[in-house]
């Protein structure tokens, strides 16, 4: 395929407008705009919209094998496409769990069959998620897991995470640790405090999170062993990894667009769209986890798309299902609450959600220059849209942003030299 | 003037609503202690009672209510209903409005139940009770009470004692007394303590004597025996020396003062059989009157409702 984008902005080259020509899964140049023609070529008229790198998610569900009435590899791809992403890195909590080869390998080939984004797989740290006996890194990575995660099932016995991020030096594998002491988290539903107070919702302490923080980081720090924190919410989550690298400990993390672009007051109506886990934090964090953003501490924004069926979350709000479908809103999210607003410029946006995820996970970053894998998400940053997810493409249509007003739709997504998902103004371009 | 198809809590009401509600129950009370206590306002109306968690004086409270003005009341038993087969509140709720319900009275150990039920349903919601956060019509009962005995509620101090965070009670007494102008104390351990108190608009004390002295109502709430399996609170008897109204508080009670008790109790523990039998404690007046504020509540709902 052969493509011509036409007149688009690049994200880190100010107003100037650029053509950019994709040949076979290649970005062959990128030049000044002067109105040329570019027969025999796909030709995207691009104007007004901005090329930045295809975007990388660390952190997403995609649900298949097992449980594809909320997702799958097919639908969840395409609700990446939508959303910019051009890889996605997806969590092992599927049944059965990522924890042998040939889930690895079937993750893989089905995505291949739609080629809509780039799937990596984290697989297991512990058989089955049980937190006992670790699963076969070695093999696991050689049939293509990027990193290694019991997501949802955080590995409780300190001796066996120790022992997890011993064994994968050996291996050049990564952890990615959802950091929660589920005996302080209990049984409880929202962030602890006030919103959880008055809406009688048994609350989570922040330090059901901190104190796995710590202890990872601890023992991270005693190997001189990576790790990666998922979803960073609370303020003193951000305090202790911002310290550990001062330290020198080799710690990275990330968080998700609720975690700076909601708080727990939207658990007061009970919406159970907003019960995710770590939950909805109180402003103090909020305010924190953009800190970490700004100054660096976090790494970088992940989706944890986790696409529920509306069965799972039309009950009693402490029966339903923890998540957020977010594929098709992080971009746009991301950039309302983190650009718009003032706090980073886009260039660091479009570092937190695609070159910082690359390089965490030991892949070649997505960059606009000559030569480079074409994976590029043209968008408008310019208009407002509001979230609708009866339109997402995600099985997925559980946002409690539903109905917010936001700034940066994606129009096009090209993932290796294909168009992947064009919206509907771009078409008629 | 009530206008609700619902009563999901005391946080959605307004002072207003609130005295409407009192001031027609002191009307129902009247017909409660007449000799024939009946009255035909809710004839042909269909009240549901569907508890998923257990009661005695709450249950029996509605479906008194409910008879004594006409409507039909029936009882959905948990235990031998579609809910053991997984049907779903929403499902039971849509049932429920096929059958003609009117009023659907929920008690659920889910907060938030009677907010989705009422979002899916015609008929009209009363929660008796959801999980940890609003009793209202218990509040409701509870602050009849007190105007009944001090003629207003307006700069009452109300001492709340024992494990507040886990009680739905203390919440829509908290709101609602707030609201009506009154003072609230709070005291209990601070592992029953919750989050974010001071936000509520209540004083901590310190102690049981600090909390019962200069309280207009002393109110005990009920310590479920199991928290301290969960590690709140050490031994029963440490909890009743320290959190219990002993019979050696009661020289702290100011003479009018009013003892209050949602029931059921757990004697010697949060109360004491002598502090019970004080002639300040109204714990069974506080049921008679529940029986007359949820008569007002299922008139005010159902006012609207044609036949």
């Amino acid at each position: 395929m052969r493509i011509a984008i036409k007149g688009c902005k690049i994200f880190d080259r100010g107003d100037s407008k650029f053509d950019i020509i994709i040949e076979e899964d290649r970005i062959k140049q990128i030049l000044p705009s002067v109105g040329a023609n570019y027969s025999g070529f796909t030709e995207i008229e691009a104007g007004g919209l901005v090329a930045l790198p295809g975007l990388f998610d660390i952190h997403c569900h995609l649900r298949e094998p097992g449980y594809e009435y909320k997702e799958g590899i097919e639908s969840g791809t395409k609700a990446a496409a939508r959303g910019g992403f051009t890889s996605v890195a997806c969590m092992s909590n599927t049944m059965p769990p990522a924890d042998t080869a040939s889930v690895i390998r079937y993750i893989i080939e089905r995505a291949g069959q739609y080629g809509y984004c780039k799937v990596y797989p984290i697989a297991c740290i512990t058989k089955g998620q049980k937190g006992e006996e670790l699963a076969e890194f070695g093999d696991l990575k050689e049939a293509g897991a990027v990193a290694f995660s019991d997501d949802g099932l955080p590995v409780e016995n300190p001796l066996i995470m120790r022992n997890a991020l011993l064994y994968a030096k050996s291996h050049g594998a990564l952890i990615i640790s959802h950091c929660e002491d589920k005996r302080l988290s209990d049984d409880g539903c929202a962030n602890e405090g006030y919103n959880a107070t008055i809406a009688g919702i048994k609350g989570i302490p922040a330090a059901a999170e901190e104190v796995m923080v710590a202890r990872d980081v601890i023992l991270a720090a005693s190997l001189n062993a990576r790790l990666h924190i998922a979803h960073v919410s609370t303020k003193g989550s951000v305090e202790i990894i911002r310290q550990a690298k001062k330290n020198g400990v080799k710690v990275t993390c990330e968080t998700c667009p609720h975690y700076f672009a909601a708080d727990d007051s939207l658990i007061l109506d009970y919406n159970a769209n907003a019960k995710v886990n770590p939950p909805l934090r109180g402003r103090e964090d909020v305010e924190a986890v953009i800190e970490g953003i700004k100054d660096g501490t976090i790494d970088a924004i992940a989706t944890d798309h986790a696409p529920h069926h509306v069965d799972d979350k039309n009950v009693e709000f402490c029966n339903a299902a923890n998540g957020i479908s977010g594929l098709e809103t992080a971009l746009s999210l991301s950039y309302t609450h983190l650009v718009k607003a003032g706090h980073i410029a886009l260039s660091r946006l479009a570092q937190l959600m695609s070159a910082a995820p690359a390089r965490i996970l030991g892949l070649e970053p997505r960059e606009l220059s000559d030569g480079r894998r074409a994976d590029i998400a043209l968008v408008d940053f310019e208009s407002s849209f509001v979230i609708d997810s009866s339109q997402f493409l995600s099985k997925g249509k559980n946002t409690p942003f539903n109905g917010q007003k936001v700034y940066g739709a994606v129009a096009c997504t090209i993932n290796e030299g294909r168009i992947v998902y064009q919206d509907i103004m771009c078409q008629g371009r | 003037m009530l206008k609700r198809k619902d009563l999901l809590g005391i946080k959605e009401l307004e002072r207003g609503e609130i005295e409407e509600i009192l001031n027609t129950a002191v009307e129902m009370k009247k017909i409660l202690k007449q000799n024939v206590k009946k009255v035909p306002h809710l004839q042909n109306k269909s009240v549901v009672i569907l508890f998923h968690e257990n009661s005695t004086r709450t249950r029996m409270s509605f479906e008194l209510a409910a008879k004594f003005m006409s409507a039909s009341a029936s009882n959905i038993s948990i235990a031998t209903s579609s809910v053991q087969k997984g049907e779903t509140l929403i499902d039971t709720g849509k049932t429920l409005d096929a059958l003609m319900t009117d009023i659907i009275v929920i008690r659920h150990s889910a907060a938030g139940a009677p907010h989705l039920l009422a979002r899916h349903v015609r008929a009209g919601v009363i929660n008796a009770g959801d999980g940890m956060n609003e009793h209202p019509t218990q509040a409701l009962l509870d602050m009849f009470t007190m105007r009944e005995r001090f003629g207003q509620i307006e700069g009452l101090t109300v001492g709340i004692y024992g494990d507040i965070l886990h009680s739905r009670v203390a919440r829509s007494n908290i709101y609602g007394l707030n609201k009506m102008g009154a003072k609230v104390k709070v005291f209990g351990p601070e592992t029953l303590l919750p989050s974010g108190l001071e936000r509520l608009g209540v004083k901590k004390a310190g102690s049981m004597e600090e909390l019962i002295e200069g309280s207009d109502v002393v109110m005990g709430l009920r310590i479920q025996l199991e928290r301290q399996k969960k590690g709140l609170f050490p031994s029963i008897r440490e909890y009743a020396r320290y959190y219990g109204f002993t019979p050696e508080r009661t020289r702290l009670l100011k003479k009018q003062a009013l003892v209050m008790h949602p029931g059921p109790v757990n004697r010697g523990v949060e109360i004491t059989t002598p502090v019970l039998e004080l002639s300040q404690s109204v714990i069974n007046e506080q049921v008679t009157n529940g029986v007359a504020v949820r008569m007002a509540l299922l008139f005010l709902l159902t006012r609207g409702i044609r036949p």
